[in-house]
C-alpha cells in the first residue's frame, strides 16, 4: 500500500474516488507529486475508473490545468476514466474560460461523478 | 504602506525562483479582504497575479537567480493595479497560440495569459514584452451577487 500526501484515496465498487488534499494547487513541485500519486493509481495499481474531488481546491493554477490535461490523456490512453467532481464556482469559471470543459467530464459531486463512471 | 483610505501600496524585488511569490500574495490577499473585495474577484486577482508571478520567474528570468522580478501592488476599495516586470528578453504576447481552438484544447501548457486576460479589467505588456499592467476595477454585479 503506497503512502499519498496529496491525494486520499477510497473505494466506491469499481470507481476508484481521489480526493485532493490540498486547498492550493499552486506550487510546481506539490502539482508534480499530485501528478505522480495519481499517475500511480493509474499506471502501478491499474485503476481505470477515477473520480477526482475537488471539494477541499479553493484554487488552481495553469500548471495544475496543464497536469490534469497530462492525467486526462493518460486515462484515455489505457482506455479508462477520468472524472472532475465537486469543483467550487470561480475554478468552474476557470474551466469554462478554457473551454476545458469539454475536454474532461465534469460532474457536480462525488456521488455523480461515480454514478457515471460506474453506468 | 497607506492606510484603508488611502489603498494599501507595496513595491519589492523577488527572487527568481518558484514559490518566492509566497509572502507577497498573501499580503495581497489580506488586503483585498481588508479592502471588501467580494470573493469572486480575490480569486480573479489572485490567479491574474500568481501567473504573472510565475511567467516572469520561469519564462522571463528563467529562473537565472542574478536577476529579480519587480512587482508592484496598489489596492483600493475601488481599484486593484499590479505590475510585474522581469530581467528576460521580453516576449510577444500575440504569438501565444490560441489554447480554445479544438485541435489545441488538450495541450497541457499556454493557458496562463488568457487566464490574466479573462479575469482582470485590463491588460497590457510593454512594448518588450517584458512588464506586465493589470488592473482590476471593482463591478458592483460582483458585489450584488455576493450578498
Amino acid at each position: 500500500m503506497s503512502t499519498h500526501r496529496r491525494i486520499d484515496v477510497s473505494a466506491r465498487g469499481p470507481v476508484t474516488v481521489v480526493q485532493i488534499v490540498d486547498k492550493k494547487i499552486l506550487d510546481e513541485s506539490a502539482i508534480q507529486e499530485m501528478g505522480s500519486e495519481i499517475l500511480g493509481l493509474i499506471e502501478q495499481d491499474g485503476r481505470r475508473s477515477l473520480a477526482l474531488d475537488f471539494s477541499h481546491v479553493e484554487y488552481l493554477s495553469s500548471a495544475a490545468l496543464g497536469k490534469l490535461i497530462t492525467l486526462d490523456r493518460k486515462m484515455k490512453g489505457h482506455q479508462g476514466r477520468l472524472s472532475l467532481c465537486s469543483i467550487r464556482p470561480e475554478i468552474l469559471e476557470v474551466f469554462k474560460i478554457t473551454k476545458l470543459n469539454k475536454v474532461f467530464d465534469i460532474r457536480k459531486d462525488v456521488a455523480e461523478a461515480v454514478a457515471a463512471l460506474d453506468a | 504602506m497607506g492606510t484603508k483610505t488611502n489603498g494599501w501600496h507595496k513595491e519589492l524585488h523577488l527572487p527568481s525562483e518558484r514559490g518566492a511569490s509566497r509572502h507577497i500574495m498573501e499580503e495581497l490577499l489580506d488586503q483585498l479582504a481588508t479592502h471588501g473585495w467580494p470573493q469572486s474577484d480575490v480569486f480573479a486577482i489572485h490567479l491574474a497575479a500568481e501567473e504573472a508571478i510565475t511567467n516572469a520567474i520561469v519564462h522571463g528570468n528563467k529562473l537565472d537567480e542574478s536577476k529579480t522580478v519587480h512587482v508592484v501592488c496598489r489596492v483600493s476599495s475601488q481599484m486593484v493595479r499590479i505590475e510585474v516586470a522581469d530581467q528576460g528578453p521580453g516576449f510577444d504576447p500575440k504569438s501565444i497560440p490560441d489554447c480554445t481552438l479544438e485541435e489545441r484544447l488538450d495541450v497541457p501548457n499556454g493557458r496562463g495569459v488568457m487566464l490574466m486576460r479573462s479575469f482582470m479589467t485590463r491588460l497590457e505588456y510593454n512594448t518588450t514584452g517584458n512588464r506586465v499592467l493589470m488592473e482590476k476595477q471593482r463591478d458592483p454585479a460582483a458585489d450584488a451577487a455576493a450578498e
